[in-house]
């Protein structure tokens, strides 16, 4: 709700100046446990299952910090937030760490105070039609009536797609995505549009989920990633070091069910990124295990893909650009050493 | 020492003067007011710069690059950020004025049907009364919004009306009529025509009260207000065009198009608030003495004449001033818009342009301040048709 902005948005102008930047790593350890901004309900992401815990990519990564840091990924605090207020509620210190598939885009990252830490899932923006409308490409769709979720970077996708392309639409903007997502059940839009990966999952919603397809045509890169408030360079560094090491593990083909036994490995690589070598976890403030306990209690970053929206899931997605940079996609992160 | 106590006895003199006392007490609240926003204020601007959040009001005329489903003022994505504010205050606007005459006519109806001798009709507007006001408006809205589109077939098989007319869950189209050039002389045509007509009805009016008899004007009035017009119209070459509405494509183009989420909205304000405005007017009716209706009898007065001249002057003193809350509620519940998707100020600004810019601050700020404007001129104008009607002294 916009109250809810709005009080989140005087808790800022109250408290920005009294909480220090510095010290997130302390002040985390002195209260037991990390604060985790995820989205209100986002299949493969951030989503409840029926017994209440989440599941996700989004809360995965949060786990993962946890368990760097207490070695148990039970001790985040998952705190749901929506498009439009997640931002604000960062600045407000509601939670330490913005894990909201937000896209990194460059005025969130120099003008609204936010540190993206890398990205955790390469996605682009999509739109979803019913198969009666016989639609085969985006570029079909002058005079269409889209439906979208506010907050995104959807609505501006979208108007630069059609300006680019010299098409009519309008766009309808929702404040929920069961709204948006209903709207379009109730055929008020021709399309919805938002993330190829929300769409996934929004398509699952509907009454009809074979009844609609998602269109080949990505029409953005939506680079979706983590972030903190920017001005703690070490709850930064350790932020973005615990997704490395994830997707580190995976390329070293390190993973959940073989890390007792390659603690024996004899590769320096290996060696290192499990503590054996080095003193890696140390210079983060944390012990040299680090990535051992993450690797274990958590997984690596494929294992996470494939649990939380790979062909396995309802939402079945395919690695694609999220494959590792060896293996046809992009993923790559730097080396431990 | 003897300065001091005098200096002492003078202050607490001053101090004992209950009128300087609250000159003082009024000077320390204000200035303790004025240090507390200029802390804020500070604290703000220090920690928002200290956290590489931009600050100020530049980003209004950055460009806004998103679209707007219902513009009522010249807006494309080249528009400005404080361009895309308008688009949303007026249809904020236009939904607030279209809901308050809607709600009042059906607040009126069944305010005065629930005091009907007719019990049927007295019953049917109780039960509107107690179950609208007794549900929360966001479902109402859901209610309504959804369950407009349900009912409604989908572009390929619209409801239509001769050629001209439209319905499906696109919305409503009829046809538009273009504005040329020169449109403006019928239109000053038009307005002439009714202050002609309005002043031939006065001065038969003044007529009546001065000799008694009344002079036959209404042929004048109908010539001032039809034929008037007309003349000018055919003067000018009739400067005006009709756009049809023509279903090309996904929908209908050309021609007026009223959006569902503009249908919507209006009617869950309209039926929600209606069923408060009807409580007020039985109120109200009912707070005049049942002896100012039979002394009116008593004069002679007939049953018109008496609810006019007598009854309802009294009930609306007791009528206006909830009138006016009703009419800021409703105004400031239609931010309910951006649940299904109404392009209004709040989803518009506080949303998009919000997102887009990241400055909740600054934005927030402007969005209370003119919902603070926009109820402070419906307060002011009910204050004055107050005054000018209900005889009472605006308070």
């Amino acid at each position: 709700m916009n109250l809810r902005t709005l009080v989140l948005g005087l808790a800022a102008v109250l408290m920005l100046g009294g909480t220090a930047t510095a010290g997130t790593l302390d002040a985390v350890k002195k209260q037991g446990f990390i604060r985790c901004g995820v989205s209100d309900g986002q299949p493969g992401f951030s989503n409840p299952d029926a017994k209440g815990n989440w599941t996700g990519i989004d809360v995965d990564y949060c786990r993962a910090v946890a368990t760097a840091i207490f070695n148990d990924p039970n001790k985040v605090r998952f705190v749901p937030v929506s498009f439009a207020e997640r931002f604000t509620a960062l600045q407000a210190n509601q939670f330490e760490i913005l894990s909201h598939n937000t896209t990194w885009t460059m005025d969130r990252d120099v003008a609204q105070g936010l540190e993206f830490i890398g990205v955790d899932f390469y996605d682009g923006q999509g739109f979803m039609v019913r198969k009666t409308l016989g639609v085969k490409s985006a570029l079909q769709l002058d005079g269409a009536t889209l439906c979208t979720q506010t907050g995104t970077t959807s609505e501006l996708n979208a108007a630069d797609f059609f300006r680019a392309h010299k098409l009519k639409y309008k766009i309808l903007v929702y404040q929920k995505a069961s709204e948006y997502i209903a709207a379009y059940d109730a055929g008020r839009c021709d399309a919805a549009t938002t993330d190829r990966s929300g769409l996934a999952g929004d398509r699952l919603k509907l009454k009809d989920p074979n009844g609609s397809i998602i269109l080949p045509d990505t029409i953005s890169k939506e680079p979706l990633g983590p972030a903190v408030r920017q001005g703690d360079q070490q709850w930064g560094d350790l932020c973005r070091w615990v997704l490395f090491a994830m997707v580190n593990a995976e390329e070293l083909g390190v993973s959940s069910k073989n890390v007792d036994a390659q603690l024996g490995s004899t590769s320096p690589e290996i060696r290192r990124l499990l503590g054996k070598e080095g003193a890696f976890g140390t210079k983060l403030g944390l012990t040299d295990d680090w990535a051992y306990r993450i690797i274990k209690k958590v997984g690596n970053y494929g294992e996470i893909f494939d649990r939380s929206v790979g062909m396995k899931t309802p939402l079945k997605m395919q690695r694609g650009l999220n494959a590792l940079w060896n293996k046809g996609g992009i993923m790559y992160a730097p080396p431990i050493r | 020492m003897a300065i001091t106590v005098l200096q002492m006895s003078k202050h607490r003199a001053a101090w004992r003067d209950t009128h300087w006392r609250s000159i003082i007490l009024q000077a320390l609240v204000l200035l303790a007011l004025a240090v507390l926003a200029a802390w804020m204020i500070g604290n703000v601007t220090t920690a928002l710069s200290h956290r590489h959040v931009a600050s100020g009001f530049a980003f209004l005329d950055h460009t806004a690059g998103f679209g707007i489903a219902q513009t009522l003022i010249d807006y494309t994505e080249e528009s400005s950020y404080g361009r895309a504010m308008w688009v949303g205050l007026a249809n904020t606007v236009l939904v607030s004025v279209i809901s308050i005459v809607l709600s009042t006519v059906i607040g009126f109806i069944v305010g005065i049907g629930r005091l009907s001798s007719n019990w049927l009709v007295a019953k049917l507007c109780t039960a509107y009364v107690e179950l609208l006001r007794n549900m929360p408006l966001l479902l109402q809205l859901l209610f309504w919004y959804f369950g407009v589109l349900a009912a409604l077939p989908g572009p390929r098989e619209s409801l239509t009306l001769g050629s001209g007319i439209a319905l499906n869950n696109r919305g409503l189209f009829i046809p538009l009529l273009v504005q040329q050039s020169g449109s403006w002389l019928v239109w000053l045509g038009i307005f002439a025509g009714i202050a002609i007509a309005w002043g031939l009805y006065r001065w038969a009016g003044k007529r009546q009260h001065d000799t008694g008899h009344r002079p036959t004007v209404w042929w004048a009035m109908l010539l001032a207000i039809f034929a008037l017009p007309a003349a000018v119209l055919y003067a000018t070459g009739v400067p005006f065009t009709v756009s049809w509405p023509e279903l090309t494509g996904f929908n209908y183009s050309g021609g007026l198009q009223v959006i569902p989420e503009l249908a919507g909205l209006t009617l869950a304000l309209s039926i929600y608030t209606a069923a408060y405005i009807a409580e007020i007017v039985r109120a109200g009716l009912l707070s005049v003495a049942r002896g100012q209706h039979e002394a009116a009898q008593a004069l002679g007065l007939r049953h018109t004449h008496s609810l006019r001249l007598v009854l309802v002057p009294q009930a609306l003193r007791v009528i206006i001033p909830p009138l006016a809350s009703e009419y800021l509620s409703l105004t400031k519940n239609s931010s309910l818009a951006i649940v299904i998707g109404y392009p209004d100020l709040v989803s518009v600004f506080a949303g998009t342009v919000l997102n887009q810019t990241g400055q909740a601050i600054e934005i927030l700020s402007m969005v209370m301040a003119i919902y603070l404007t926009l109820s402070l001129i419906v307060s002011l104008l009910m204050n004055l048709y107050n005054r000018a009607h209900a005889g009472q002294d605006a308070r």
